[in-house]
């Protein structure tokens, strides 16, 4: 598809408020957007979302035959590749230019800069060595893909285990993971490019330019540093003139930015670590669980959630416990899971198989979910419950509609939508129904409209 | 309970036609059938089911009922084609059975005729502007279709202008085609919007929401600041405020108003009032 063509109020627009010191979503000139970094369940598996734009990043390795002239080094090789659900304008052929641009930044501030030691690759010299490939995918492209995709390619290279090997003279044992616990790649620096976007002539700088700033932009200008402040790799696009107390200027602001943004690497990989090791769940199917499948959510919701334990732990006393659970869960891999059939649509049988319908999935998640409440959190919870675990034994979906305050907004209507039966199970809850559903009403300010069933 | 099971197994067979008006404001999924009120009300109190067409109309009126946007005619019923809740309307002069039709929610946008939307000119060519409007093809506009406009006197558009127009041609078939003057040779607020303010872009969900009547948000935002905004059907506002920081502070709270509930809203622009 053809881009959507920049008008010139909005140009005009952009240019004025940049003058004016103002960016479009509030943020100051020196401002990041937020940054977000999740794995996989795998090791060397990442994504990377700095504000919309999203990176994911996959290492892997493999024993091959080193490179001629270099006989007892590694091979490293880096692929970013443009997705085209990352925007409407990205087709399979159309996008050379930015992706050759793109791909030349991140081997020259990867590779060039020897962030990654290439000797310790090396297993028999001359003639195994491992080959570490990096695969950058643009899932969203919201402005300034270079640092998301450099920021993903370095987490996902700390984050990545390759097998252990050992040479016992002629014989060389590669160890499964299974027998040997897997061995980090020995990383010397940390190298992220950091973006300056430069507008009339060079008079206005932005750093981290969104997409609609960088379609105004004279030029950009982009430094590759680590935490020692070190430069590996600086390039200016554009044409334009930029005088050298600017690229100073410029180089210390990359300096701070670098700093903060290995802080927010390193605890992210620690925080992985820990729950690797403590058994936890990780993968990411844990680190999406706050969020909803339909879009009703914003960054922050303020919500009162001071009563919410007291009406939690009464809801949890008097409820009963969850029906027996007559369908499990099938657990293929580690983070895949599958309930249910898969085969025929089991809507139909909502009436009854409400209770016979698992939830074990639901059921972690409420737990999840029930642990988070306490601590206060987004509004977005809730809806991901109701949206997607629509079978929810009693006892869950009573804690939902505990929480009076937390109000959902429908783009139509104060009302929630369920996508449940009104009809509570008749085989368990006989005598609470009617308590409950007096309380209810009160608690909720919100009504809750529920779908009915023509044939009542 | 042999009502449910009943209800389950056609459901899966896929032959269950429910009646419309039973499913008011419930959501609806594509490949669902409706039947239309006239069309129950021989059936037994125990649920709409199959029902051969009378061919004796004179045995009781026929309504017209006109089937909206996510709604499609089937035989004698509607057959839904996209999820969403299902609405209905009455006829305002009595006679006429009402119009059904699914709210749903997306970005993007299909032409239909008669819509007002902005676009932006890409081109010019001759006699005639290509203005992008979001859809699959960019938009023919005629230099003629301009309020006072003479082959002499031409109207003075740019490329990368805004334009406020309405579809008078938009089929799947044909490039769609748009005007900006009205059935009567008068502009009626439509043509080239001015050169300040800011075009930004939101659902297709929220501007009906925003240009229904009576519609809270547009009347807290104009207790505001004074301020001029341009609404258009393929999901785009133009908006412009006496300052930059105004404009860019409606443009956030409109965009943001998608996901806040009423009471949120309340909170930001008493908050807003007072600074």
């Amino acid at each position: 598809m053809k881009e959507t063509p920049l008008s010139n109020c909005e140009r005009r627009f952009l240019l004025r408020a940049i003058e004016e010191k103002k960016r479009l979503d509030g943020r100051q000139t020196y401002d990041y957007r937020n940054i977000r970094i999740s794995f996989g369940t795998d090791y060397g598996c990442c994504m990377v979302e700095l504000g919309k734009t999203r990176v994911l990043g996959q290492v892997s390795c493999e024993l091959v035959s080193p490179k001629l002239n270099r006989a007892t080094e590694g091979i490293l090789f880096f692929n970013l590749e443009l997705s085209q659900m990352a925007a409407p304008a990205f087709e399979p052929g159309r996008q050379s230019d930015l992706l050759v641009k793109l791909n030349r930044l991140l081997e020259r501030c990867l590779r060039n800069s020897k962030c990654i030691d290439t000797e310790s690759l090396c297993v028999v010299a001359g003639e195994k060595v491992w080959q570490i490939r990096v695969d950058l995918h643009l899932l969203n492209h919201d402005g300034n893909i270079i640092d998301a995709a450099s920021i993903a390619a370095i987490v996902a290279l700390c984050h990545f285990r390759r097998p252990d090997v050992s040479v016992q003279g002629d014989e060389i044992t590669l160890y499964t993971p299974e027998e040997r616990d897997p061995v980090p790649l020995s990383i010397h620096h940390m190298p992220i490019c950091v973006s300056f976007a430069f507008f009339q002539q060079g008079t206005y700088l932005l750093v981290d330019p969104n997409e609609r700033e960088e379609r105004v932009m004279d030029g950009l200008l982009v430094i590759a540093m680590n935490k020692h402040r070190e430069i590996c790799t600086i390039q200016s696009s554009g044409g334009i003139m930029l005088l050298k107390d600017q690229v100073l200027r410029c180089s210390k602001i990359a300096g701070v930015k670098v700093a903060e943004i290995t802080e927010l690497i390193l605890k992210a990989l620690e925080n992985d670590q820990k729950v690797r090791k403590e058994g936890g769940k990780f993968g990411f199917a844990e680190s999406i669980a706050n969020q909803r499948i339909t879009a009703f959510k914003m960054e922050k919701a303020p919500i009162d959630t001071s009563d919410v334990e007291e009406k939690a732990e009464e809801i949890i006393a008097e409820a009963e416990p969850p029906s027996e659970v007559v369908s499990t869960p099938v657990l293929w891999t580690p983070g895949t899971a599958q309930i249910g059939e898969g085969v025929e649509n089991s809507w139909g049988d909502l009436e009854d198989s409400e209770k016979e319908d698992d939830e074990g999935g639901g059921d972690e998640a409420i737990i999840l979910d029930s642990i988070k409440m306490d601590t206060g959190v987004e509004v977005s919870d809730i809806g991901s419950q109701e949206m997607v675990f629509h079978h929810v034994g009693q006892a869950g979906l009573e804690l939902l509609t505990s929480d009076a305050p937390i109000i959902l907004s429908d783009s139509e209507e104060e009302e929630m939508i369920i996508l449940e039966p009104d009809k509570n199970p008749k085989k368990i809850r006989t005598q609470t129904t009617s308590a409950k559903q007096e309380k209810a009403p009160s608690k909720k300010p919100v009504k809750r409209r529920k779908k009915k069933r023509a044939a009542n | 309970m042999a009502e449910p099971v009943s209800v389950a197994a056609e459901y899966l067979a896929g032959s269950r036609a429910r009646a419309a008006r039973t499913v008011l404001g419930q959501v609806v999924l594509p490949g669902e059938e409706l039947l239309l009120p006239e069309q129950e009300d021989a059936e037994g109190p125990g649920g709409a089911g199959e029902r051969p067409l009378s061919l004796n109309a004179g045995a009781r009126s026929r309504v017209r009922v006109v089937c909206g946007p996510g709604l499609r005619r089937c035989g004698d019923r509607l057959l839904v084609t996209k999820c969403g809740r299902l609405r209905h309307k009455e006829p305002g002069s009595g006679c006429g059975g009402g119009v059904y039709w699914v709210d749903s929610q997306q970005k993007r946008y299909v032409p239909v005729k008669g819509d007002h939307v902005i676009g932006i000119v890409t081109a010019k060519s001759g006699d005639i502007f290509k203005v992008d409007v979001g859809g699959s093809e960019p938009a023919s506009l005629s230099y003629l279709s301009f309020e006072g406009a003479t082959k002499r006197n031409r109207p003075n558009v740019q490329v990368g202008d805004l334009i406020y127009g309405q579809f008078v041609v938009a089929n799947k078939d044909m490039e769609p085609e748009m005007v900006c003057i009205d059935s009567c040779g008068r502009a009626n607020g439509m043509g080239v919007i001015g050169q300040d303010g800011l075009l930004f872009k939101v659902t297709l969900g929220l501007i009906r929401k925003l240009l229904a009547p009576d519609c809270e948000i547009i009347q807290e935002v104009g207790k505001l600041y004074p301020l001029e905004i341009v609404f258009g059907m393929n999901g785009r506002i133009w908006v412009k405020a006496k300052t930059i920081q105004q404009t860019l502070i409606l443009a956030n709270i409109l965009e943001a108003c998608e996901h806040m509930t009423s009471d949120q809203r309340k909170q930001i622009f008493s908050r807003l009032a007072e600074s």
